[in-house]
């Protein structure tokens, strides 16, 4: 039998999965990304870190097709992205998942029914194949008891542990990760960080974390991209980034309030916009 | 300063305009994109069944006692009318027309899209907002085939047997009222009924009209939710906005519909 995916097969061997090129993208008037560039290897966990607003989920926008690049080109397995088809996007799209920033689960399903929810519409198994293969990735976010309940019973961080058994239920090539630890206590923030880990590792498949948190993500990634003002201002491994002298990574990594990412947004002076720039002169004057 | 209030109020009129035939122009290229996405329904039936039983079945109680009540008031005002004429036994031909020509279709309708109508675009909204649809179309299932599709046949099969249903139950409450409380004989009731009543002309007509206004509301339904800006007021204005414009969408198609099937020459 052919291949169901022919498009994607021959490539598997090439050492980066996605190749970001020189993107811009904008929404309306206002850039968002200026030039960006970004390889991640296969079958490494890599995270994108920036403040709220620089362009992260745009960025897996990006890679997953939601959006077009208005320059610029996203590649994942050697083929722009912006440039398949309908189809051939969902071809892809077949072999990638995201876990969204609250879990996105279906809230009219149970658990089991969201996590069968792609095996279902996608590969023709017979029930009791897709009862075990749910059941296993249950099993392996430690949820299986909960298979019965629905989604509005979870917790938070359950909610994020089923949406991520759903997003690996078709052994993806590449997940992608929208804040995986926003709003979770430290335990289930470290319990969703582990499993991303040897999801990844027990799959052989890439991993993209859109994150702000710095000491969970230096736990467990591979390699990390540093995004403010629509560029990548830092790069590197965990050691290089916390040795590293870069004012904005410092800035992020110390939490500083004030620094290259500016406390203040654009504005016009303060005096001038309350009315006291000519008052200050006439007192310096006065002085 | 008067001129640039005029101006200020023609520029939002004619902005609102344009904004309202925009609308009108997605509405229109949604349903056709609605209408390719629609194998899924028929490939997989159950998924449209299910939604039957949401919009359908879960609408059936407040259709029929409110066709009841109706058949009941046709009944006692007929009553009322037609005795000072002599013609009460005629009650069952009155309160049955009125139904299935014109009353079944259109009450069935605005009842449907006040329960049914709102109902699916609150959910498709706020499935919209909490991402699940941009999660669907992300695993390679488009939401317009999986989600959109099966609502929108579903509402378009409910609807005609809701309508029937309010018409049946009409000519019940008007049988309840003339034959039972005030004593028209029920041989004349039924006899007239059947000699009035003509199946191809009053029953199948009111029955189309029923299927149109099952398009229309579900059609407007449907894009409203999916058209929703995904906060909570978003929803909210997209769910008045469904039962607004489907009422005014029933009425105004009401009158088409009315104008081209009557013959005339009765």
């Amino acid at each position: 039998m052919a291949p169901r995916f022919p498009l994607f097969l021959p490539r598997v061997s090439e050492e980066n999965l996605v190749e970001i090129d020189a993107v811009s993208f904008g929404y309306g008037r206002s850039p968002v990304l200026e030039g960006i560039s970004m390889r991640m290897r296969r079958g490494k966990v890599i995270a994108i870190m920036g403040g709220s607003g620089c362009g992260k989920t745009t960025l897996l926008r990006l890679i997953g097709g939601q959006l077009r690049p208005s320059k610029g080109e996203v590649r994942v397995g050697g083929r722009a992205v912006h440039e398949l088809d309908r189809e051939g996007l969902y071809a892809l799209r077949r072999r990638m998942s995201m876990l969204f920033q609250f879990g996105a689960l279906f809230t009219d399903m149970t658990v089991f029914d969201n996590v069968a929810f792609p095996l279902r519409e996608h590969a023709k198994l017979s029930e009791a194949m897709v009862r075990d293969l749910v059941l296993m990735k249950l099993e392996a976010v430690g949820l299986r008891g909960a298979h019965n309940l629905m989604p509005s019973e979870l917790s938070g961080g359950m909610s994020r542990r089923v949406a991520l058994a759903r997003a690996v239920v078709m052994d993806p090539m590449l997940v992608m990760y929208d804040e995986p630890f926003a709003g979770l206590d430290p335990i289930a923030m470290s319990v969703v960080g582990s499993l991303i880990r040897r999801l990844n590792d027990a799959l052989g498949a890439t991993s993209i974390i859109v994150t702000h948190d710095v000491v969970e993500s230096l736990q467990i990634v591979d390699y990390l991209y540093f995004v403010a003002g629509g560029r990548v201002v830092g790069e590197g491994t965990p050691e290089q980034i916390r040795a590293t002298e870069l004012p904005v990574v410092h800035q992020f990594i110390h939490g500083e309030t004030d620094g290259p990412v500016p406390f203040h947004y654009p504005a016009p002076g303060y005096d001038e916009d309350v009315g006291l720039a000519g008052a200050r002169e006439e007192a310096a004057h006065a002085a | 300063m008067l001129l640039d209030r005029a101006r200020r109020t023609l520029t939002r009129i004619g902005h609102n305009f344009i904004e309202n035939v925009w609308r009108a122009g997605a509405m229109l290229r949604f349903f056709f994109v609605l209408l390719a996405a629609s194998g899924t329904s028929v490939r997989r039936f159950r998924l449209v069944m299910r939604e039957v039983y949401f919009t359908g079945v879960l609408s059936l109680i407040i259709v029929m006692v409110s066709g009841l009540f109706v058949g009941m008031v046709l009944g006692l005002q007929g009553f009322e009318t037609l005795q000072k004429y002599g013609a009460q036994d005629s009650i069952g031909v009155l309160v049955a027309l009125s139904l299935v020509r014109e009353l079944g279709p259109v009450v069935a309708a605005l009842l449907f899209a006040s329960r049914a109508g709102s109902a699916i675009t609150a959910e498709i909204g706020l499935m919209k907002a909490t991402e699940q649809l941009t999660a669907m179309d992300m695993m390679a299932v488009s939401p317009m085939a999986r989600v959109i599709a099966p609502r929108f046949w579903a509402g378009v099969i409910s609807m005609p047997m809701l309508a029937a249903l309010f018409s049946a139950m009409g000519i019940f409450g008007g049988f309840i009222v003339g034959v039972v409380m005030v004593g028209v004989d029920p041989g004349a009731f039924w006899s007239q009924m059947q000699a009035a009543v003509d199946f191809r002309y009053d029953v199948m007509n009111g029955v189309v009209k029923s299927f149109v206004f099952g398009i229309a509301v579900t059609v407007i339904a449907t894009f409203e939710g999916f058209d929703a800006p995904p906060t909570a007021e978003g929803v909210s204005g997209a769910t008045t906005r469904t039962v607004v414009s489907s009422a005014l969408t029933i009425l105004a198609l009401d009158l088409v519909l009315t104008a081209f099937m009557l013959r005339g020459d009765t």
